[in-house]
């Protein structure tokens, strides 16, 4: 139960790092951190009491297994994560080529 | 590979590297051809093998690394990578559904079992290590392009 | 294409489109890469009138594709039922036309074979959430659609364009964190992931406050994807400064998919028909409208006032939504529909404007309407459409929502309906008077000719525009109806599926 509120203050703590920080470099890190918060608590759902982990060998029962399913959602998130990661740094990139600056309150062109 | 020019890191981390890379690049297909079996599959062996290139560029410039894999070979093997996925599940329609098993699937836990998963394992690592290289470089070249500009 | 294997179609043909256009840009020159994009959108709306009349024969107007042959609840489904054909039409009838015009508006010619890439993958997957039937398989398919839409949202890499890419992806982040979230908790109540499934375990099993805490984690991920009034801050940015054809299908296509659609499947048939959550649609619904049509008025940037009543008619869509009654959520399909095509068309006319007069701000532009009739014409369809003026079919949407309205008994919700369709009147009429009516400058006295295939384009849709009034014909209007009664049916939709997928 501990473990599962943890996971959610440390969902808190990046969305925190998106919407108060000024710099666009953290603002990216704290949503590295959301991402690893929410893959945290899909694997987190899947733990059995006593379990081992879910891979098939010749000489171990099924039973008592971890739920796999889970862990097959958080592999794909994390691909995504790190797409959508790379996006970002990009477009950082180029940013800071136009504007010259990493600073969210003085990139701001677009008004009204 | 060039010991003697000023590109890349010092003289201990090359050295270094001429005897790691290719560990790492076998290790990589090691845990990309087991992926029906033990821990690991297409993704994370994929990601494996981009690195061992990235360590190439890290430890002697980027020249070296383009040496060994150009721009314009990096830029098609993905996308014979991304169709070779789409192939196999295409081929599923010979046996009725999109994305249906058509190979054995053989013994359990033995390396040529269960049918068109060690396939796909091999397409998707083929697209993403080869991805995240182009990456990698895409970020390198902008760089070079700013500073010879 | 006798068997139903062609509901694949939908996913592989512009994923296989996508991945060739990078391998064939590189050899080929841009006359097979236009070539290519416009066969596979051709053959993607043939398919999907296909679908819809292959529909009409089944009993029960529902198919479901087991993928790989697995059973439902242990493999994933594509379900093709009155609702989901209803939008493939719609969605691949403006991607057709928006691919058609890209292909003379991207401009330089190295650009294009990426520009299509992306345009085809995130035509995948506004496909792939339509068709699917499983939750996770949404969740992959909407983040496939938004990173192609945050990719070409920055295409031409100006300043602008790259401020608002930024802003929009942290955002669309931000909103698939929630709804990945609310997906892990329902996983977690109900132990599986498909959608049918799902709802005949939630039907029976009592919830304590899980689900009121789930859905508010979709109505606020979906919401910030749809851009609903607490949640809009993003959209008059990047609508307004990406190219034009992409403007067309965010604003047209986009919005509406991954936000109106899914969030309506995952409440209505998902979580059954509660009230709670009606007047809360209705409540959001009437803030969109005043709140756009109020911050409209003031733009001076053509697109960014088009952008600002985009939200406005989102706002009517989910009002309509929220009344509940067949007549209301007809109309609200309806204006979806409406809204679609009108929206894509004002923006692909001002994708011509910008190329002739090289400016979008409206002070500097005035009389273009003897230059280029065409595109005046087509903006004059697509304004009058947007506002409401009869005989366009933007007229009887917005009649029915408001009539719906006024036989529920809300009189407070219809005049602020009608107060909000009068500022969008407003604002357009102020397009067409300083763009096209008045003498003509100097500097505009020798613009370019529009090119033919944006032409093309742009007066088909302005006909669908003129003539959609008719398909509220009782012989056409039960494409509608029925669409309608899959959400009415709520909870029903999964004994229909399940059953489907049983034979």
């Amino acid at each position: 139960m501990i473990l599962y509120l943890l996971c959610l203050i440390l969902f808190c703590i990046g969305l925190y790092g998106i919407l108060r920080k000024r710099n666009l470099v953290k603002i990216i890190i704290g949503f590295s951190i959301m991402s690893y918060a929410l893959n945290l608590f899909l694997v987190l759902l899947g733990y059995k009491f006593h379990g081992r982990a879910p891979i098939g060998a010749s000489d171990q029962n099924i039973a008592n297994m971890v739920d796999p399913l889970p862990q097959a959602l958080v592999h794909t998130s994390i691909v995504i994560g790190l797409g959508m990661t790379a996006l970002l740094i990009a477009i950082a990139i180029r940013i800071y080529e136009k504007y010259g600056t990493f600073d969210i309150t003085k990139i701001n062109k677009l008004k009204g | 590979m060039s010991s003697k020019t000023n590109t890349g890191m010092s003289l201990i981390v090359k050295t270094v590297t001429r005897i790691v890379v290719s560990v790492i690049l076998v290790f990589g297909i090691y845990i990309v051809a087991h992926g029906h079996v033990a821990l690991g599959g297409g993704f994370a062996g994929g990601i494996i093998i981009a690195l061992s290139f990235v360590l190439l560029i890290l430890a002697f410039g980027r020249n070296v690394a383009v040496n060994k894999i150009s721009v314009t070979l990096a830029a098609n093997l993905e996308t014979i990578g991304a169709l070779m996925f789409l192939g196999i599940a295409l081929l599923g329609f010979l046996k009725g559904a999109f994305f249906t098993n058509i190979l054995s699937k053989g013994v359990p836990f033995k390396l040529f079992s269960a049918g068109t998963i060690s396939l796909s394992n091999y397409a998707i690592s083929l697209k993403v290590g080869i991805g995240l290289f182009s990456i990698y470089l895409a970020f390198v070249i902008l760089e070079r392009y700013k500073q010879g500009k | 294409m006798g068997s139903i294997n062609f509901i694949t179609l939908f996913v592989v043909i512009p994923l296989g489109t996508a991945f060739l256009m990078s391998l064939v840009g590189r050899f080929a020159s841009r006359r097979y890469v236009s070539i290519l994009s416009v066969l596979s959108c051709a053959s993607l709306l043939f398919v999907s009138f296909w679908a819809l009349q292959f529909l009409n024969k089944t009993a029960g107007n529902i198919l479901v594709y087991k993928i790989g042959g697995w059973m439902p609840p242990f493999g994933i489904c594509f379900v093709v039922d009155s609702l989901t054909s209803f939008m493939l039409v719609l969605v691949n009838t403006v991607a057709f036309f928006v691919c058609v015009y890209s292909v003379s508006y991207v401009k330089k010619n190295d650009d294009a074979p990426k520009f299509f890439t992306l345009f085809f993958m995130m035509l995948t997957g506004i496909n792939g959430v339509v068709i699917t039937g499983d939750l996770f398989n949404l969740y992959v398919f909407l983040e496939a659609a938004s990173i192609a839409s945050y990719a070409l949202v920055a295409f031409n890499s100006e300043a602008e364009e790259l401020e608002a890419s930024f802003k929009y992806t942290i955002i669309g982040c931000v909103a698939s964190g929630f709804i990945l979230l609310g997906i892990a908790f329902l996983y977690s109540y109900t132990s599986t992931l498909n959608m049918a499934d799902m709802s005949s375990i939630l039907a029976t099993k009592s919830s304590g406050f899980v689900l009121p805490f789930v859905a508010t984690l979709f109505i606020t991920g979906f919401g910030l994807k749809a851009a609903l009034v607490p949640f809009h801050a993003w959209l008059p940015d990047a609508h307004s400064s990406a190219p034009a054809s992409i403007s067309a299908m965010l604003s047209g296509v986009l919005i509406k998919t991954l936000g109106i659609y899914a969030m309506l499947r995952i409440l209505f048939n998902i979580f059954g028909i509660i009230p709670v959550y009606l007047s809360l649609f209705m409540f959001l619904g009437v803030l969109s409208l005043l709140v756009s049509g109020v911050l409209a008025l003031s733009q001076w940037n053509l697109k960014r006032l088009l952008a600002y009543s985009s939200i406005g008619q989102v706002g009517y869509i989910i009002l309509g939504i929220g009344i509940g009654t067949p007549l209301g959520i007809l109309g609200a399909l309806f204006h979806l529909f409406q809204h679609s095509i009108s929206k894509s068309l004002l923006f692909l006319t001002s994708g011509s404007i910008d190329r002739a007069a090289n400016t979008l701000d409206i002070r500097h532009m005035s009389g273009l309407k003897e230059k280029m009739p065409l595109t005046a014409g087509a903006n004059l369809a697509g304004s009058m459409s947007v506002s409401g003026i009869p005989p366009f079919g933007g007229f009887f949407s917005k009649l029915i929502i408001i009539v719906a309205c006024v036989q529920k008994g809300f009189y407070i919700y219809a005049l602020a309906a009608i107060l909000g369709s009068v500022f969008t009147l407003i604002a357009m009429l102020k397009v067409q008077k300083f763009i096209f009516s008045e003498e003509t400058k100097k500097e505009h006295k020798d613009i370019k000719k529009v090119p033919f295939l944006m032409q093309f384009s742009m007066v088909c849709l302005a006909f669908i525009c003129l003539f959609a009034g008719l398909l509220l014909l009782p012989s056409t209007r039960i494409f509608f109806t029925n669409a309608a009664g899959v959400l009415l049916g709520g909870l029903n939709y999964g004994h229909l599926v399940l059953e489907a997928a049983a034979k």
